[in-house]
């Protein structure tokens, strides 16, 4: 037990002082209770050095916990739904968890840092699902949220960027990939991911480097228009990718009260996270009863005509909303580089398929005055936004 | 001799929200009150010079805010003041706060176990979802399930319905929830005994149950479901203490052209040819009434108010057995300046919160055996608030009154009247356990008022000075409440109502059991309907 009292205000991670440096906005909001920037000069600006230079995200607060044991692979290929076996030392996973009928608690990346050495990092924290979940198991089970300084480093000339910074043998780093560098002494984790659906990394490292870490890399960055992002711009780049968000995409199951308010695997676009061929997972009988039976919701990504986003719209499968809504807009944005007016939604069964044209209802405000539009709407079953350079290896000096 | 439409026998609040409905539906009606004051126990008393006590009840949230909207109880004074948070004073100098600010709250919950911390949301989830299931019934007439009844039967499948769409394991966790004890249900979420003793509480307050007894799980909920504002499971002051709840009540009852008489306790309600017709005044006098609707609690309505021979057996054999019992006492505390409890930070927040003095299930089930071997806790668990940190209209400046429920404190001690020495040491027990942590508190002390359920009872009339007139367990809850058969608010006798805590849904300053018995009582005259509907979902 650890002596009162607790901090009472937001906490500031690591990176704050030099955040703080360079804020001019003063546009702060609480991430899991640090303090975390909307935006520090102007998010459109730093939006666009996510897609045309190098953006730099504080991702401190992101709940991680280190999983280590003799029975760590097993725990977690029991734990989330989809194959941890194929997920080599180096690698990184994207993945899911559920609970006992399938409905996803949340989602998040695993990366395995050494032989039998994990990190699962997830926006939501789940310390008593892990440990329930540990049960059997030769595994240990650690919080380090706090003991890891993360920044996401992420735009066409991140490459360029970590060269210029010294990391020998980025160059053969692949997507889903991490390495381990020597920074000053520390162990720095550099993984090839990020929510950004752009060539990027992740850093990782001892809180006591990550200032010295910032400076180092917003030198290396000079020349290659490294900017400091806020939470608003990194949001617009994660829809373009088509990334799903808890709270916004789909509630952690745990935390429902209404039926129904949850989501499956499959309800999400996550299918192809799950595995039915491994060893049993949680959830796996409810799932594998819904691939069998169909969903009840899916997940659609939606090229939308016109110019005016369509947050928090209704959709509809007809122009004519007397056919009722079939569900509902739970992102939207116009997206700059595709110039296109996208989003992300949730329809019900059968409806969402690619290529359906379904409707949606915006509501728009212009000078005070509330205006409606009834717009076409495209499922689409791709990335708004896939650069060749997410994929390139080795990524080339953009 | 004039003759009402309605004579409502007690001015508590249900008893004035009856009469408040059925007189805008434009009926003509008196409320009678025995005491010289109205509230019973939604009550502010002026006891000691300048201050005032909130002595019965203390704290407002279940109070319906559809009942507020629909009575406009602003027009008439009452404001409720939402307050956060609560702290456990623990025996080896710590303690554990629950932070209004969310993450704060996490924070201090990972203080003592992550698990704990990480766990809490669940445990919301899960309880806010019996929350929901219930709260919808609060303002509705428990349906009979023995009933074909038209409206029982279309009530009961849409209980049915709500049921069902809960999906099969969310089913099988409500039936449980229903009739586990507070400790099994915290046991599931958390391993911290100081965290599990804090939500413990809520289980047990008011209840003649421990903390392991089956059933206090729903105690928790009854305690759970109140709102401030929308936020359920929030609580606040009503500010000028709680008889500002039935005075604004009492005042749109007057608006309405309601008669309110004081210092007119009934004696007898009066029946004739099986129809009640009116009461006989202690006094002597006499009121004509066409229908009388009693406040009462049920023991005392037809055991003590209703010539026995007037009602069938088995009715007043059920209503004997009703289980009411004292539990609880009552500090009520003028204070000199503001105490001082070191373990707490400077200038922490806590300090305006829900104070308690005991941290283990262990403690609380001990103080609950005491209170089964027939007398008051030595170890109690204490509910304290100083309404006056945000209240600036009950006591002077800088000064302060302190209300102290106890959990338990029997009716009577090993069964005989209380002695003034014995009341006195159950007082002294309350102020030591507080002392202990706060070593300024009893040179701050200016005057206490003790209340044993005794002293309650004999004051504001309720059987035994149970709270809730009448327990909350599931064989007195819904349909149950207060004798099966007899839970639409009517009884045996025709013309006789009742509007009381001891009917669907229970006590604890929710209003809802008047406005429901107003609305029955109007569909039987084929009245207009004046009580609000749910707000539904929440």
């Amino acid at each position: 037990m650890i002596p009162g009292p607790v901090h009472q205000g937001r906490l500031e991670s690591p990176f704050y002082a030099r955040l703080k440096e360079l804020d001019t906005v003063n546009e702060w909001h609480q991430w899991k209770g640090y303090t975390a920037a909307n935006e520090l000069y102007c998010a459109e600006t730093e939006y666009f050095a996510i897609r045309n230079a190098t953006a730099v995200f504080d991702l401190t607060p992101m709940t991680k916990y280190r999983i280590t044991g003799p029975d760590a692979l097993d725990y977690l290929d029991r734990l989330v739904t989809r194959d941890m076996s194929k997920v080599a030392p180096g690698r990184v996973a994207y993945a899911a968890w559920c609970d006992d009928q399938g409905q996803v608690i949340d989602d998040g990346t695993i990366f395995h840092l050494r032989e039998g050495e994990y990190r699962l990092c997830s926006q939501e924290r789940h310390y008593g699902w892990l440990l329930d979940a540990a049960a059997g198991f030769d595994v240990d089970v650690a919080h380090e949220t706090d003991d890891v300084a993360a920044l996401a480093v992420q735009g066409p000339t991140s490459y360029s960027v970590l060269s210029q910074l010294g990391i020998a043998g980025l160059d053969a780093l692949k997507p889903f990939g991490l390495m381990h560098a020597n920074f000053r002494g520390a162990d720095l984790v550099i993984s090839r991911t990020g929510f950004t659906g752009d060539l990027g990394y992740e850093l990782w490292i001892e809180p006591y480097k990550a200032a010295a870490l910032w400076d180092a890399l917003f030198e290396a960055g000079e020349l290659f228009g490294i900017r400091a992002i806020g939470t608003i711009a990194l949001d617009m780049a994660r829809i373009e990718a088509g990334f799903i968000a808890v709270y916004e995409e789909f509630l952690p199951a745990d935390e429902t009260v209404r039926t129904g308010r949850s989501r499956s695997p499959f309800e999400l676009g996550l299918g192809w996270l799950v595995d039915f061929k491994k060893p049993n997972f949680n959830g796996r009988r409810a799932l594998a009863r819904e691939y069998r039976d169909g969903s009840a919701w899916q997940l659609v990504k939606l090229d939308i005509e016109g110019n005016k986003p369509a947050h928090h719209a209704y959709i509809f499968p007809k122009e004519k909303r007397n056919k009722g809504d079939i569900g509902f807009i739970t992102s939207a944005m116009w997206s700059p580089v595709c110039k296109k007016n996208i989003a992300l939604g949730t329809v019900r069964a059968p409806y969402g398929k690619p290529g359906d044209a379904l409707w949606v209802e915006i509501y728009y405000q212009r000078e005070m005055h509330w205006s409606r539009k009834m717009a076409q709407a495209t499922v689409v079953d791709r990335p708004f936004w896939y650069p060749d350079r997410r994929g390139a290896t080795p990524p080339g000096p953009y | 001799m004039r003759t009402y439409d309605a004579i409502v026998v007690g001015a508590g609040h249900n008893g004035l929200t009856t009469a408040a409905f059925l007189a805008k539906a434009g009926l003509d009606v008196v409320c009678v009150e025995k005491n010289d004051y109205i509230g019973g126990a939604a009550v502010s008393r002026n006891l000691y010079q300048d201050w005032i006590y909130s002595n019965c009840s203390y704290v407002c949230s279940l109070l319906r805010p559809e009942i507020f909207r629909a009575l406009e109880l602003h027009k008439h004074g009452l404001q409720i003041t939402p307050f956060g948070g609560s702290v456990q004073f623990m025996e080896n100098g710590d303690y554990f706060g629950a932070y209004h600010d969310p993450e704060v709250a996490y924070r201090e919950l990972a203080r003592f176990s992550r698990r704990d911390a990480d766990n809490y949301k669940t445990y919301r989830a899960d309880t806010m979802r019996q929350c929901r299931f219930i709260r919808d019934f609060l303002l509705n007439t428990a349906p009979d399930p023995t009933s074909f009844k038209p409206g029982d039967l279309r009530e009961l499948l849409e209980i049915g319905g709500k049921f069902a769409e809960m999906g099969e394991d969310r089913m099988y966790e409500t039936i449980r929830f229903w009739t586990m004890s507070v400790a099994d249900y915290l046991d599931e979420y958390f391993e911290t005994e100081v965290i599990k003793a804090a939500k413990a509480g809520s289980g047990i307050i008011g209840t003649a149950l421990g903390v392991y007894s089956p059933g206090t799980a729903y105690v928790l909920l009854h305690h759970y479901m109140g709102e401030v504002d929308g936020n359920v499971g929030s609580w606040g002051f009503a500010r000028g203490g709680m008889g500002a709840v039935s005075n604004a009540i009492a005042g749109a009852f007057q608006a309405a052209g309601g008669e309110l008489r004081t210092e007119a306790g009934v004696d007898t309600i009066i029946v004739k040819n099986g129809k009640a017709t009116g009461v006989a005044l202690e006094n002597g006098d006499e009121i004509d009434g066409r229908l009388v609707v009693s406040a009462m609690d049920v023991k005392r309505t037809f055991l003590k108010c209703v010539e026995r021979s007037e009602l069938p057996d088995q009715f007043v054999h059920r209503v004997e057995n009703f289980k009411i019992r004292g539990s609880s006492g009552k500090l009520n505390i003028a204070l000199d300046g503001l105490p001082t409890f070191p373990a707490l930070p400077e200038g922490s927040s806590l300090i305006n919160s829900d104070m308690h003095f005991i941290d283990s299930l262990e403690r609380m089930e001990r103080a609950y055996d005491d209170w089964k071997a027939g007398t008051w806790s030595k170890d109690p668990y204490v509910d304290m608030v100083i309404p006056t940190l945000s209240d600036p209209t009950m006591a002077p400046p800088g000064k302060h009154f302190m209300s102290c429920f106890v959990q338990y404190c029997p009716h009577q001690v090993e069964g005989r009247a209380w002695t003034s020495e014995e009341k006195d040491a159950f007082g002294r027990t309350v102020i030591d356990q507080i002392a202990n942590y706060s070593p300024d508190f009893r040179d701050l002390i200016l005057h206490v008022e003790v209340r044993t359920p005794e002293d309650i009872e004999n004051e504001i009339g309720i059987t035994e000075g149970n709270i809730f007139h009448g327990e909350l367990t599931m064989d007195q809850l819904l349909f149950n409440r207060p004798i099966p058969g007899f839970a639409q608010y009517r009884s045996p006798v025709d013309g006789l109502y009742m509007c009381g805590s001891s009917t669907h849904p229970g006590g604890g300053v929710m209003a809802a059991p008047g406005a429901n018995a107003a609305r029955e009582i109007l569909a039987d005259l084929g009245r207009q309907n004046t009580v609000p509907e749910n707000f539904g979902d929440d």
